[in-house]
C-alpha cells in the first residue's frame, strides 16, 4: 500500500452537501468582495464586505471550524464592522467618494496586476494543491469538541502568544483612546447661548446654513440648496463635491401650463387686424 | 469538489481586497478592503488546517482575528484624526511624503 | 693629491659664507633699525670674507682642505653631509667673489645713496655673496646646486629691485624662468649621479664616473652643460642677460658680468674628470662656447644701450671662456685666468657706465652721450684702461688671458682648430669694433646731451663721489696687471695644478709670438673700423631705420627672442590653453557632468516618491506579482 492511499484511507471526505454550500457562498462572497471594491457608497461597502464575511463564517463552520465561525459573525461582522460604520458616520461623505481616478494609469496598472496575481497565485496553488486531501480533524480533536480542542492548544502551547495578545489588545485600546481623544480643558466647553453670542458678533451669517431647498428631492451632502428661482445656493456646496445638476421636480409655471393669454382669449389674430390698419 | 477550490477562492478574494486598496481613495473603504485580505487568508488557514489534520491553523486565525480587531481599532483611530485636522478621509490628501 | 682634514685657519672658512650671510640677515630682519648702517654692515661682511678668503689662500699650500660641518641630508641611502672642500679653484673664486664683491659694495654705498631702499640692496648683495661662495666652496653637487638656486634667487630679487619699473620686473621672470631650464638640466644631471653611483660628493662622483657606460657620462656631462649654459646666458639660453641690466649697475657688475654668470664655467671646470671621459659633451660644450663668442659679438656691434653692448660683451667673454674650458686640460687654466681678468675689467667697465649713468641723469643710450671725456676724467681714464684690457690691447690682462684661449684654440690642430682659433680672432677683432664705438660714442665727439624725459632739465655731467670712483681706481688697476701676473708672474696653470693636473706642453701649431701679432692686428683692424664707421661722422641722434640686414638682425639679437618665442613660448601657450580647454570641458565637464547627471537622475527617481499611499502599494503588489511569478517558474521549471 502506497503512503498517498493510505493517506487517502483516512482522508474525510467531501460530501455534496458541502459541494452545494460552496457553489451557493462562493459566488455570493465574490459578489459581496466586487460589490465593496465598486460601491460609490462606503455604507454600501460595508454592507457588501458584511454579506462576504458571513459566507466566509459559514465556510469556516462547513470546515470543522465551528468556533471560528462564530467568532468570525460575531466579533467580525458584528462588532468590526459596526466600528467601520460609525466612523463612516462620524466622517461623512466627502470628495473621497468620487469615483474619478486621478492618479494617472493607476486603474489600469491596478487590474493588470491583479488579474496577473490572481491567476499567478491561482494556478500555482491549483497545482499545488492538486492531490490534497483533507486529513480531518477527528484525529486532532480526539473527541472532544473544537472549542475544547482550541481551548487546550491555546492554554498550553500558545499560551505565551496568548497573553502577550492581551498586552496587543490593551495598547491597541488606550492608543485608539488617545488618538481620538480631544484634548479641552474642562469648563471651557461653551454654552449655546455664548455660542450664539459669537455667531453674531463676529460672522456676518449668524443663521444656519441652507437646507436643501424648497424642491429638492435629495438630502445628501452631495446635493446642493435651491433657490427660490431654481438656482444653485452657493452656500451649500459641500467642500470638494463638484455641485451636482440639481434632480429637482418640475415646477409648475404659470406660462406652460394656462398657455399664452391670447391663445387662451383667443385674440390672437394680430395679423389680420394689423392688415386691416 | 476539493479543498484547491476554497484556496483559489481564497486568492481571488485576496486579489479583489488588493486591487480595492489601489483603487479606493476612501481611507475607511481601503480598511475594509485590507480586512478582506486578512479574512481571505483565515479561509486559507483554517482550510489547510482541515487538510493537515491539525488545530494549529485555526489557532493561527484566532490569532489573526485579534490582531485584526486591535489594528482595525488603532487604525480607524488614526483616520478620525488625520479627518479632523485634514477634513479629508481621501488617502490621496494625506501625501506630504514625498520628494 | 689627497683631501686632508682642515686644520687651523682653514677650519674656519666656513666663515667665508656665514659673514655675508649672517649680515643679509641681520639686515632682512633688523628692517628699518638698520637702515642708517646697514651698508656699512654689508660692505663690512664681505670685506671681512675677503680677509678670510685672503688668509685662507695663503695657507693653503698645495692642498685639497675639507671642512665638515654638518649632515644635510640623511634620507635612505642618500647621504649628504655640508662640507666645504678649499682647494686651488675654489681659493680663486673665493678671492674673486669677495675681492671684487667688496669693491662693488663699497661702490653701492655711493650709487644707492640716494635709493630709500639701500638696506634691502645691500642685504641682497650680501646674500648673493653668502650662496656664490657656497656654490665654489661646497665639497658636493647637493651643496652647490643650493648656491646655485641662491643665486638665481638673488640675481632675480637684484634684477627686480625696481620692480614698480614693468621693464626690470619682465626681465626678472625672464631671467628666472629661463635659469629654471639650465637648473632642471643641473637637478636631472644630479639626479642621474646618485641614481647610478650613489653618491654626489666630488670626491665619490670623480672616483667612481670612471665605471659608468659611456653614454651615461656623456648625458651628465650635457645635463650639467644645459645647467652652466641657463647660468652664464650660453647659447641657446642666452637672451635673458642683456635683460637683466634692469637692474642697478653694481648688480650687473657684480652678478651679471664678474661672478654668478662664471659659475656655469667653474661648473664645467669642477665637473673636468666628467668632461675628461665625454669627448662628445666636450665638442658640445666647444660649439656653444664658439656660437655664442659670435653672437654676443656680433649683437654688441649694434646695440646702443651703453648697459647692453657690456652685456653681450660678457656674455661672447664668458662664450671664450666655455670655449676654454671645452677644449680639454690645456683650456681651463687658460679660461680660469680669462675668468679672472674678466672679472675685474668688466666689473670695472660696469661701474664706469655706472658712473657715466649717474652723470647722465639715468640714461642709457650712447646716442645722447658723446663728449663726456672732459667731465668725467677718472671714469674715461679707468673706463679706457678696462676697454683697452677687453679688446685685447698688447700687455694688459685681455691680451694675455684671451691670447693663451686663442693659441689653446689653434694648437687643437686639424680643421676644428682652424675654425675654432679663425672664430676666437674674428671675436677679438668684433670686440674691438663694438667697444671702440661705445668708447667714441660715450667719451669723444660732440655732446648730444638731450633731457631724460620731458620736463627734466638737460644733465650737466659731473664726476661721481669717491666713494664710487675708488673702487673704479682699483679695479682698473687689475685689469691692467691681472693678465700679466695670473699668466706671466705667478702662473695660474701652476697653481691649479693640483686641480686640473700637470698641463702637458702643447705642440704649438702657431707660434705664440705670431699669434700675438696677428691678434693685434685684428684688434686693430676692429678698432680701425669703429673710427671709420663711427668715429669720423657725426652720430645720429636717432638710430637710422634703413640699415642692412645684418645690422637689423643684430639690433634683434640675432632673432634669439623671437626665436625663443615662436618655438617655445608660443606652443606653450597653445599647449597651456589646450590643457586649461581639456580641464574646463574635458575634467570639469566630465566631473560636473557626473555631478549633474547623479542630480537629474536621482530628481528624475524622486518624482516616484509621490506621497501617494496607492502609488507605493501599486509598487508592492508589483513586487508580489514578481515574486509569485519567480517561484511559480522555479517549482514549474
Amino acid at each position: 500500500m502506497t503512503p498517498l492511499a493510505a493517506a487517502a484511507d483516512t482522508s474525510v471526505s467531501l460530501g455534496t452537501g458541502e459541494a452545494v454550500v460552496f457553489w451557493v457562498l462562493a459566488p455570493v462572497a465574490l459578489a459581496g468582495a466586487l460589490g465593496m471594491v465598486f460601491s460609490r457608497n462606503a455604507v454600501h461597502s460595508a454592507l457588501w464586505l458584511v454579506t462576504t464575511m458571513l459566507s466566509l463564517g459559514v465556510f469556516y463552520v462547513v470546515q470543522e471550524a465551528p468556533f471560528l465561525g462564530a467568532v468570525q459573525i460575531i466579533v467580525y461582522t458584528g462588532a468590526i464592522m459596526i466600528l467601520f460604520l460609525f466612523v463612516l458616520m462620524l466622517v461623512g461623505r466627502d470628495s473621497s467618494d468620487s469615483v474619478v481616478e486621478t492618479l494617472r494609469g493607476q486603474r489600469v496598472a491596478a487590474i493588470v496586476l491583479g488579474v496577473g496575481f490572481a491567476g499567478l497565485v491561482g494556478a500555482g496553488i491549483a497545482r499545488a494543491t492538486r492531490d490534497l486531501s483533507a486529513e480531518g480533524l477527528g484525529d486532532a480533536q480526539g473527541g472532544s469538541g473544537n472549542i475544547t480542542t482550541i481551548a487546550e492548544a491555546l492554554f498550553t502551547r500558545y499560551l505565551l502568544a496568548f497573553e502577550v495578545t492581551s498586552a496587543l489588545l490593551i495598547t491597541a485600546a488606550v492608543g485608539a483612546m488617545v488618538l481620538a481623544h480631544i484634548e479641552r480643558e474642562p469648563g471651557t466647553k461653551r454654552t449655546q447661548k455664548e455660542l450664539s453670542r459669537a455667531r453674531f458678533l463676529t460672522t456676518d451669517r449668524p443663521q444656519t446654513l441652507p437646507g436643501p431647498g424648497v424642491f429638492a428631492r435629495a438630502n445628501s451632502v452631495a446635493t446642493p440648496a435651491l433657490l427660490p428661482d431654481g438656482g444653485l445656493a452657493e452656500d451649500s456646496f459641500a467642500t470638494g463635491i463638484e455641485p451636482r445638476e440639481v434632480d429637482q421636480m418640475p415646477r409648475p409655471t404659470g406660462r406652460e401650463q394656462l398657455g399664452n393669454p391670447d391663445n387662451a382669449l383667443g385674440t390672437q389674430d394680430g395679423a389680420a387686424g394689423g392688415d386691416a390698419r | 469538489m476539493s479543498l484547491t477550490h476554497y484556496l483559489v477562492l481564497a486568492a481571488i478574494l485576496f486579489t479583489i481586497g488588493a486591487v480595492g486598496v489601489l483603487v479606493r481613495r476612501n481611507a475607511i473603504v481601503v480598511f475594509m478592503c485590507v480586512e478582506l485580505m486578512l479574512n481571505s487568508v483565515n479561509l486559507t488557514l483554517v482550510t489547510f488546517a482541515r487538510a493537515t489534520g491539525t488545530i494549529d491553523g485555526q489557532i493561527m486565525a484566532f490569532f489573526v482575528m485579534v490582531v485584526a480587531a486591535a489594528e482595525v481599532v488603532v487604525g480607524l483611530a488614526i483616520i478620525m484624526s488625520i479627518y479632523r485636522t485634514r477634513r479629508s478621509a481621501s488617502v490621496d490628501d494625506a501625501n506630504l511624503l514625498k520628494y | 693629491m689627497d683631501t686632508v682634514p682642515a686644520d687651523g685657519l682653514l677650519s674656519a672658512s666656513w666663515l667665508l659664507i656665514a659673514l655675508p650671510l649672517a649680515g643679509a640677515a641681520v639686515l632682512l630682519l633688523g628692517g628699518r633699525r638698520t637702515d642708517r648702517w646697514g651698508h656699512l654692515l654689508g660692505t663690512a661682511t664681505v670685506a671681512a670674507a675677503f680677509v678670510v678668503a685672503l688668509a685662507c689662500t695663503l695657507q693653503l699650500d698645495e692642498r685639497q682642505v675639507a671642512v665638515d660641518l654638518f649632515t644635510f641630508i640623511d634620507s635612505g641611502s642618500l647621504d649628504v653631509r655640508a662640507g666645504l672642500l678649499f682647494d686651488p679653484l675654489s681659493a680663486v673664486f673665493a678671492l674673486l667673489i669677495t675681492g671684487v664683491g667688496a669693491l662693488i659694495h663699497v661702490y653701492s654705498i655711493g650709487y644707492m645713496a640716494h635709493d630709500p631702499r639701500r638696506r634691502r640692496f645691500f642685504a641682497y648683495l650680501n646674500l648673493f655673496v653668502a650662496a656664490m661662495l657656497l656654490l665654489v666652496l661646497g665639497d658636493n653637487y647637493v651643496a652647490l646646486y643650493v648656491g646655485w638656486e641662491g643665486v638665481g634667487l638673488a640675481s632675480y630679487l637684484l634684477i627686480a629691485f625696481w620692480h614698480e619699473r614693468p621693464a626690470a620686473a619682465t626681465a626678472a621672470k625672464k631671467a628666472f624662468i629661463m635659469n629654471r631650464v639650465g637648473d632642471v638640466g643641473l637637478a636631472l644631471a644630479i639626479f642621474v649621479m646618485f641614481a647610478q653611483l650613489g653618491t654626489v660628493t666630488y670626491e665619490g662622483v670623480f672616483g667612481s664616473v670612471g665605471l659608468l657606460a659611456g653614454g651615461t657620462v656623456t648625458a651628465i656631462g650635457l645635463l650639467l652643460l644645459l645647467g652652466a649654459c641657463g647660468k652664464s646666458g650660453q647659447f641657446p639660453l642666452q637672451a635673458w642677460l642683456p635683460d637683466a641690466m634692469e637692474g642697478p649697475t653694481p648688480v650687473s657688475a657684480l652678478i651679471h658680468a664678474a661672478t654668478m654668470v662664471t659659475a656655469g664655467v667653474y661648473l664645467i671646470a669642477r665637473s673636468a674628470p666628467i668632461y675628461d671621459l665625454t669627448e662628445t659633451a666636450r665638442t658640445v660644450v666647444l660649439c656653444v662656447g664658439a656660437v655664442t663668442l659670435m653672437i654676443g659679438a656680433i649683437a654688441g656691434c649694434a646695440y646702443d644701450d651703453i648697459k647692453k653692448v657690456l652685456a653681450y660683451s660678457t656674455v661672447s667673454q664668458i662664450g671664450y671662456m666655455f670655449l676654454a674650458v671645452g677644449l680639454g686640460p690645456v683650456g681651463y687654466a687658460a679660461a680660469i685666468a680669462h675668468l679672472l681678468t674678466h672679472g675685474f675689467f668688466k666689473a670695472g667697465l660696469f661701474l664706469g657706465a655706472g658712473s657715466v649713468m649717474h652723470a647722465m641723469d639715468d640714461q642709457v643710450d650712447m646716442r645722447r652721450f658723446g663728449g663726456l671725456a672732459k667731465k668725467l676724467p677718472v671714469t674715461f681714464v679707468t673706463f679706457g684702461l678696462g676697454y683697452l684690457a677687453l679688446i685685447g690691447f698688447p700687455f694688459l690682462s685681455g691680451y694675455w688671458t684671451k691670447d693663451a684661449i686663442i693659441e689653446a684654440a689653434l694648437d687643437r690642430g686639424g680643421v676644428s682648430g682652424w675654425v675654432l682659433g679663425g672664430v676666437a680672432v674674428l671675436g677679438a677683432g668684433l670686440t674691438a669694433f663694438y667697444m671702440t664705438r661705445l668708447m667714441l660714442m660715450t667719451f669723444f665727439g660732440k655732446a648730444r646731451w638731450a633731457p631724460s624725459a620731458p620736463g627734466r632739465p638737460t644733465p650737466h655731467p659731473h664726476e661721481s663721489p669717491s666713494v664710487m670712483t675708488a673702487p673704479m681706481v682699483l679695479l682698473s688697476i687689475g685689469s691692467v696687471a691681472a693678465g700679466f701676473l695670473l699668466v706671466q708672474a705667478f702662473p695660474l696653470v701652476e697653481w691649479l695644478a693640483p686641480v686640473f693636473g700637470e698641463p702637458e706642453e702643447a705642440e704649438h701649431v702657431v707660434a705664440p709670438a705670431l699669434v700675438g701679432i696677428a691678434v693685434t692686428a685684428v684688434m686693430a683692424l676692429g678698432v680701425l673700423a669703429a673710427w671709420l664707421f663711427v668715429g669720423r661722422r657725426e652720430v645720429p641722434v636717432v638710430a637710422p631705420e634703413r640699415v642692412s640686414v645684418v645690422t637689423r638682425a643684430a639690433r634683434k639679437a640675432l632673432y634669439a627672442d623671437a626665436i625663443n618665442e615662436s618655438l617655445f613660448m608660443r606652443p606653450g601657450q597653445w599647449l597651456t590653453r589646450a590643457l586649461v580647454w581639456v580641464d574646463n570641458r574635458g575634467v570639469d565637464g566630465a566631473v560636473n557632468g557626473m555631478a549633474a547627471a547623479l542630480g537629474g537622475s536621482s530628481a528624475r527617481l524622486g518624482r516616484a516618491q509621490t506621497g501617494f499611499v496607492r502609488t507605493y502599494a501599486l509598487g508592492m503588489l508589483g513586487g508580489a506579482v514578481l515574486v509569485a511569478g519567480a517561484l511559480l517558474a522555479v517549482t514549474a521549471g
